[in-house]
């Protein structure tokens, strides 16, 4: 397809802020290797698992970070006087990060309770709620890839990703009344509240706010993608309006 | 909430219990499909203390699939010659079919949750005590309210287009988890199980409710926008 | 928002009952309509021609408001589709390839029904069982029993009993035999005599043109010829 002389112009997702935001996160996550693989110390309990807790910990942040943002741009977009279908766009990309960082909370995690539990996966309340807010959002992102108008999906969206918020709540409560009448002799102990020193407790920081940073690089160009590709069908639209409209051949027009 | 609109919910749960009542699909479909699950489940766990153990959980396990055959069955009768497109080119109002729906809805389940009871003190040997008869019939009724709206919000959803039943139990298993565990509790509790106090399910029912009033002004709320195309 | 005793304003009346200008709508990105232009007035009986994917039950769709209008100019019944369609839902009835039926209920149980749904009396639901043909034996048997043009004659009466005033039938003489085209023609006729509009989209153009006062031809989503 050769380009219009409007198409030429250059579309990318990036600009000069996202690739300065892209290098400075891209420092921070080497500092993040740097502390948590070779400066922090090994926990006197857990060994060197313990380091799995500083990509752990970030991602599930993560998670729940782009799960807020989901749930914040899902109002804005239905409660907003425009209806703006650039939260529509934020709010899906938001849900995208999120599953897929959900998806490396579980495998770490369960990766850790190996090692430091010997199971992978334990029915503790917290484990159990994430989960289960993992299947939620996938399912969200199942319905946002339903048929119907922009508008009408992102409106449908909107009220999937609200409804998410009155029922996590209860699905994390029940979940936790469940377990706290199974108080049996738990191996538990050793949470995730190790004893963390200094150098420990930065490392971790350096995560959160490595892990936080590659999110907004993340948002803004998975957003931006997805306002191109509605870019891209508007355009297609004129062309298949112009080629449509010959379908009545020469002979009809505007008679 | 005006008259109107309660009296056109009415109205809209009487049709459908009027149709199941002439078609029989429930009771002569769901109802020995959820029977045969109660069956099976003594295949997996063997019969003897372990399954009068798990009765009250087993009978919401049975409760739960077979509540997404009642909801495909509710708005399966909705789409089949295009009464609900014909509804919302009316405009009839949404909360009014939302809550018809879910009526319709939980009076069914209800139906299928006393079967299932009943027959988990012929299969699996349980025995409902005098003491907790108040307790198990609440807990009954809350847990039902509480599936009923949940399976009419998602169930309008997947009947929006084809390609998407299959949606259904994705969306709809994670959120029952409040309903499952605390109608499992509640029911334990009612009967005894594991030598549990009557008093201790009385929570359950708590949470039970709470879920079933934030599911179903929630899910009015939004059915509305989740059945418009 | 919904109640069916509002009566319409006298400017409302007055006004045609559709009237689209270059109206573009969108089936997953596919323009369905590519611009079109067409204006219905009060109590006329138009046949709406055209090949297999022309575009003829997108543009009853959208008249319907059930397919959005993407651009263009579009008023129903002198209601702008884009803005709040509320007061316009139920004075529209849209009859497409299904009826909208409960199979299971009897004539009279459907005609019951969305009687309730929409605030009409018996009174109402015995002048539509008469005006379809459909009183005495009739109205007591399920609609799963009923023959196909007894069924499209129920999907009508249902129409009358809604007070619906513009009528958009897709295709309502399918699958019809000749008597059952007869006596849907007449029950068209009838409706039409009481002030109803009629939009249809047919294939047996014989037959509608005979019903129509007016044809306009549809191709590529757009008016290829009007007359």
């Amino acid at each position: 397809m050769t380009p219009s002389p409007q198409t030429s112009t250059r579309r990318a997702t990036g600009t000069r802020a996202t690739r300065v935001l892209g290098i400075v996160t891209l420092v921070m996550l080497g500092w993040l290797g740097l502390f948590g693989l070779v400066l922090s110390p090994a926990d006197v309990d857990q060994g060197d698992a313990v380091r799995i807790m500083y990509v752990h910990v970030p991602t599930v942040w993560l998670a729940y970070l782009a799960f807020i943002v989901t749930a914040v741009c899902s109002a804005l977009y239905l409660f907003g006087k425009r209806h703006s279908l650039g939260f529509d766009r934020v709010a899906g990309a938001s849900a995208e990060i999120g599953v897929v960082f959900m998806a490396l909370t579980l495998i770490s995690g369960s990766l850790w309770g190996r090692i430091t539990w010997g199971v992978y996966w334990q029915w503790d309340a917290r484990l159990t709620t994430t989960a289960l807010l993992f299947v939620t959002y996938i399912g969200y992102l199942a319905v946002r890839g339903l048929d119907g108008t922009r508008e009408r999906r992102a409106r449908r969206s909107a009220v999937i990703g609200l409804l998410a918020v009155v029922e996590i709540p209860l699905v994390h409560w029940s979940v936790r009344l469940w377990r706290s009448l199974h108080q049996e002799a738990t191996i538990l102990d050793t949470d995730l509240d190790v004893d963390i020193d200094g150098l420990m407790l930065f490392s971790l920081f350096v995560g959160v706010v490595a892990f936080t940073l590659l999110f907004v690089w993340l948002l803004l160009h998975r957003s931006r993608t997805i306002a191109l590709d509605d870019l891209l069908a508007d355009r297609g639209i004129d062309r298949a309006i112009a080629e449509r409209r010959a379908e009545v051949g020469p002979s009809g027009g505007s008679s | 909430m005006s008259p109107g609109r309660i009296r056109l919910a009415r109205r809209l749960a009487a049709k459908d219990l009027l149709i199941e009542r002439r078609s029989r699909v429930l009771v002569n479909q769901v109802l020995p499909f959820s029977g045969l699950v109660m069956v099976v489940f003594a295949f997996a766990l063997g019969t003897g203390g372990v399954l009068e153990r798990a009765a009250p959980g087993l009978v919401w396990l049975a409760v739960l699939f077979s509540s997404l055959s009642t909801v495909q069955r509710s708005f399966g009768l909705e789409t089949a010659d295009g009464a609900m497109e014909s509804l919302r080119v009316a405009g009839v109002d949404p909360i009014a079919l939302f809550l018809g729906k879910a009526a319709a809805l939980a009076i069914e389940l209800l139906v299928l949750v006393t079967v299932l009871l009943g027959l988990a003190v012929v299969l699996y040997g349980t025995e409902p005590r005098a003491e907790g008869i108040v307790l198990l019939v609440t807990t009954a009724i809350s847990a039902t309210l509480g599936l009923a709206a949940l399976g009419t919000i998602y169930g309008g959803l997947a009947a929006g287009g084809s390609g998407r039943e299959t949606l259904l139990p994705l969306l709809v298993l994670p959120v029952a988890a409040p309903v499952l565990i605390g109608a499992t509790r509640g029911v334990e509790a009612a009967l005894g199980t594991d030598r549990t106090a009557v008093s201790e399910g009385w929570p359950w029912v708590g949470l039970l409710l709470v879920f079933a009033v934030a599911i179903g002004v929630g899910g009015a709320l939004a059915f509305g926008t989740l059945i418009e195309d | 928002m919904s109640d069916p005793a509002t009566n319409p304003t006298p400017a409302d009346r007055s006004a045609p009952a559709v009237d689209l200008r270059g109206v573009i709508a969108l089936l997953g990105g596919f323009p369905a309509l590519s611009g079109i232009d067409l204006r219905v007035e009060r109590g006329e009986i138009v046949l709406v021609a055209g090949p297999n994917g022309a575009g003829k039950s997108t543009l009853l769709n959208v008249c319907a408001g059930l397919v959005p209008v993407a651009r263009g100019h579009a008023e129903v019944l002198g209601t702008d589709l884009r803005g709040d369609r509320g007061a316009l839902r139920h004075r529209i009835g849209l009859l497409g390839h299904r009826n909208g039926l409960y199979a299971d209920l009897t004539v009279a149980e459907n005609l019951a029904f969305w009687a309730d749904m929409v605030g009409a009396n018996e009174a109402e639901i015995a002048a539509a069982l008469t005006s379809a043909g459909l009183d005495g034996r009739l109205s007591s048997v399920r609609v799963s029993a009923l023959s196909a043009g007894q069924r499209r004659r129920t999907a009508l009466a249902v129409l009358l009993v809604r007070r619906a005033e513009l009528w958009l039938l897709d295709e309502p003489h399918a699958g019809l035999d000749p008597s059952g085209r007869d006596e849907l023609d007449d029950l068209i006729r009838l409706a039409v005599a009481s002030g109803v509009t009629v939009i249809l989209a047919s294939h047996d153009l014989e037959r509608s043109r005979a019903l129509a006062g007016r044809e306009i031809a549809v191709k590529g989503g757009t008016v290829s010829e009007a007359a």
